[in-house]
């Protein structure tokens, strides 16, 4: 069952997708508090790809789950404001999460054995989903389980619908997760680092599998990664971001060939490690341009711009405000004072 | 020149899973299952492969923290567990770090007690293991009046790491197998680290067993691959060579599958389908065969042997023999565009 305000905006393709603006995410507790995000504000289009991506701690697993309001309400104090499909996502009440989750917003998780329920068939997972969603039988239910199973490559689909999670594979699981997650053709799939747990040659699979799902559907996705590679694979548009706050947002080809925050430059260098330049046997290493220090702690909200501790190019007035967006190019925002 | 610091021959373990109603043996997963290679001194052996290829089991079998139930394992040219290399010499010669710092100390000893506590129980006077672990410190890039004190909880995972390292060479060892050290860390404290390994490489001369599942990493670190595929060597040789020239289609199915970081070239399909398959009742003949997209009969029949393609470069794979009978004997494997 869709709803009413989702209808009206899909009418109006002008209008992003999604609006997020100056989020924060603050979790307390009785003796600490750890500010995870700190001002997020982006848009994203119809049918757009987004890859967030950052280091541990970051706040990008964060931001993915408040957008499916997933943290738990009395430890997590939220700010600013988010807007998906025409609704207004703070203000949503149980039922009304109820009905956004999975047919306008959906989410895969790193790990797919705990998004399933162990004790039900991979069939029944799928169906009660399009049952609870869209009020068919649930004979259709299955029927679409059936569908989406072979959609996602699941050899011998059939034979799967009965199947417990624990029985499939990792990649097999994983497939499986994306088709509960499309089951009810969301026009926007969350994806926190779905491909981190598996292996070289099954996480490529998935990686084009989504990517080929998400063009067929035309939903916007949010892929959540640590892995530059990853980023290029499936993104039109990457946001770096580090201490809860994207830094440099962009395409992927001016994020990837001219990084401007010093991090983004560093997170680059990282990866692409000078033995891949074809180092002949027994000839010296280059050093990896390694970023020094540690991530800060979140315990207080940074001052000015949080990775000036890090950053070899740092003066006196980094630590003072959060650098604002300097435009590189149209597509090309960075927030740090080199511009 | 180089000598084999370490040298593997035919090792085999397979552990027994036990079920049923009288818990009887129901199936043996053949975790290793023959596998032959050496180290030389000075050099970085990297080893890559999917999980449950037997890479892990095989640096623990190394390091005799699990019994082997076949093969033999030599070390400085002396077979282990004779009079002339007993277990507690080895461990004094070869040093492990695991992929998880936290679990890899205890939690109940300072940074301090840990790094010093190996050498004590080798016999080093109590005050001169307290500075060697404040040396140590001091070469991983902590500052000793700074941590000694600590505690594990208070430190970061890279922090741990670095601990971890320092640890391990507090025993002046020859030989330190690395299982997975790095790929629990954040990449820019992970490139931190990789610089740190390779300096204490050169500062102790040390040798290196360096074990992951990233091919970027494992490239940057090892003069010499091996690659593994459920319990069985793939092939073996020289850096440059493997990456380059690979003559097995799983080693050149691994590269293709790294993700591409260049834009305008995306992944356009994936080298292989499916996952790897269960360790416990692997394929007859080449293991790999059912993913290979050249797998023919010949591959099921027979198990293809480790043999040599050029210099220092092993593959076992029948194309890469001649006297096989495979129709594509010969064939050079293409990179992926």
């Amino acid at each position: 069952m869709s709803t009413a305000s989702a209808a009206t905006v899909a009418t109006q393709p002008d209008t992003p997708l999604v609006r997020v603006s100056d989020l924060t995410v603050r979790f307390v507790n009785h003796d600490a508090s750890v500010h995870a995000v700190n001002g997020v504000s982006f848009d994203l289009q119809r049918g757009e790809v987004l890859g967030i991506l950052g280091e541990s701690g970051s706040g990008k697993s964060v931001t993915l789950k408040t957008l499916m309001r997933l943290l738990p309400a009395r430890k997590t104090r939220l700010g600013g404001a988010i807007n998906v499909a025409g609704q207004d996502v703070m203000a949503l009440d149980a039922r009304g999460l109820t009905a956004y989750r999975g047919s306008v917003v959906s989410m895969i998780f790193q790990e797919p054995m705990l998004a399933f329920d162990p004790v039900f068939t991979i069939g029944y997972q799928i169906a009660e989903a399009v049952v609870q969603h869209e009020g068919v039988s649930r004979a259709a239910g299955m029927q679409r389980a059936l569908e989406m199973l072979e959609r996602v490559q699941i050899p011998s689909a059939r034979r799967r619908l009965d199947a417990y999670p624990h029985e499939m594979s990792g990649g097999m699981r994983q497939r499986a997760m994306i088709a509960l997650a499309l089951a009810c053709k969301p026009q926007l799939l969350l994806a926190d680092e779905p491909t981190t747990a598996l292996d070289a040659t099954v996480q490529i699979q998935i990686l084009l599998l989504l990517r080929e799902l998400q063009k067929e559907f035309g939903m916007a996705v949010i892929f959540v990664t640590h892995d530059v590679g990853v980023a290029v694979e499936v993104s039109d548009r990457v946001a770096v971001m580090y201490a809860g706050r994207f830094i440099e947002t962009g395409t992927v080809r001016d994020i990837i060939r001219n990084p401007r925050h010093p991090y983004s430059q560093g997170l680059l260098a990282a990866n692409v490690l000078p033995g891949m330049t074809d180092r002949a046997a027994g000839a010296a290493r280059e050093r990896i341009e390694a970023i020094p220090g540690s991530p800060p702690n979140m315990s207080k909200v940074p001052e000015g711009c949080a990775f000036a501790p890090r950053c070899k190019y740092a003066e006196e007035r980094c630590g003072m405000a959060f650098p604002p967006a300097a435009a590189v190019s149209a597509s090309h925002q960075v927030h740090c004072i080199r511009g | 020149m180089t000598a084999k610091l370490l040298e593997v021959r035919d090792l085999r373990k397979h552990f027994p899973i036990k079920g049923g109603l009288l818990n009887r043996q129901t199936a043996t997963v053949r975790a290793v299952d023959g596998v032959s290679f050496h180290v030389d001194t000075g050099e970085t052996l990297g080893v890559v492969g999917e999980s449950g290829c037997g890479k892990s089991t095989t640096a623990r079998l190394v390091m005799h923290l699990i019994e082997h139930d076949e093969g033999n394992i030599a070390f400085d040219g002396k077979t282990v567990g004779s009079q002339h290399m007993p277990l507690k010499e080895l461990r004094r010669q070869m040093q492990m770090v695991f992929q998880d710092s936290f679990a890899s100390l205890n939690p109940r000893l300072t940074i301090e007690e840990s790094i010093a506590f190996g050498p004590q129980v080798h016999g080093v006077p109590a005050a001169e293991a307290r500075t060697r672990a404040r040396d140590l410190l001091a070469k991983v890039g902590l500052n000793p009046a700074q941590f000694i004190r600590r505690y594990p909880h208070e430190l970061s995972g890279g922090q741990r790491q670095r601990v971890n390292i320092a640890r391990a060479l507090a025993l002046q060892p020859k030989l330190v197998i690395l299982d997975e050290s790095v790929s629990a860390l954040d990449k820019s404290v992970q490139a931190q680290v990789l610089n740190l390994l390779a300096d204490l490489k050169t500062e102790f001369g040390l040798t290196y067993l360096f074990i992951s599942h990233d091919l970027n990493v494992v490239q940057y670190m090892s003069d010499r691959v091996m690659v593994m595929y459920l319990g069985r060597i793939a092939e073996v040789g020289p850096v440059a060579t493997l990456y380059n020239e690979s003559a097995h289609p799983y080693t050149r199915a691994l590269l293709s599958a790294m993700p591409s970081l260049d834009p305008d070239c995306r992944t356009a399909a994936p080298p292989l389908t499916g996952d790897p398959p269960n360790p416990i009742n692997p394929p007859s003949g080449c293991r790999f065969r059912t993913r290979c997209p050249y797998a023919e009969a010949v591959c099921e029949h027979k198990e293809p042997p480790l043999a040599l393609v050029s210099t220092g470069h092993l593959a076992a794979c029948h194309i890469a023999n001649p006297a096989s009978g495979h129709s594509k004997v010969g064939m050079v494997l293409l990179k992926a565009a």
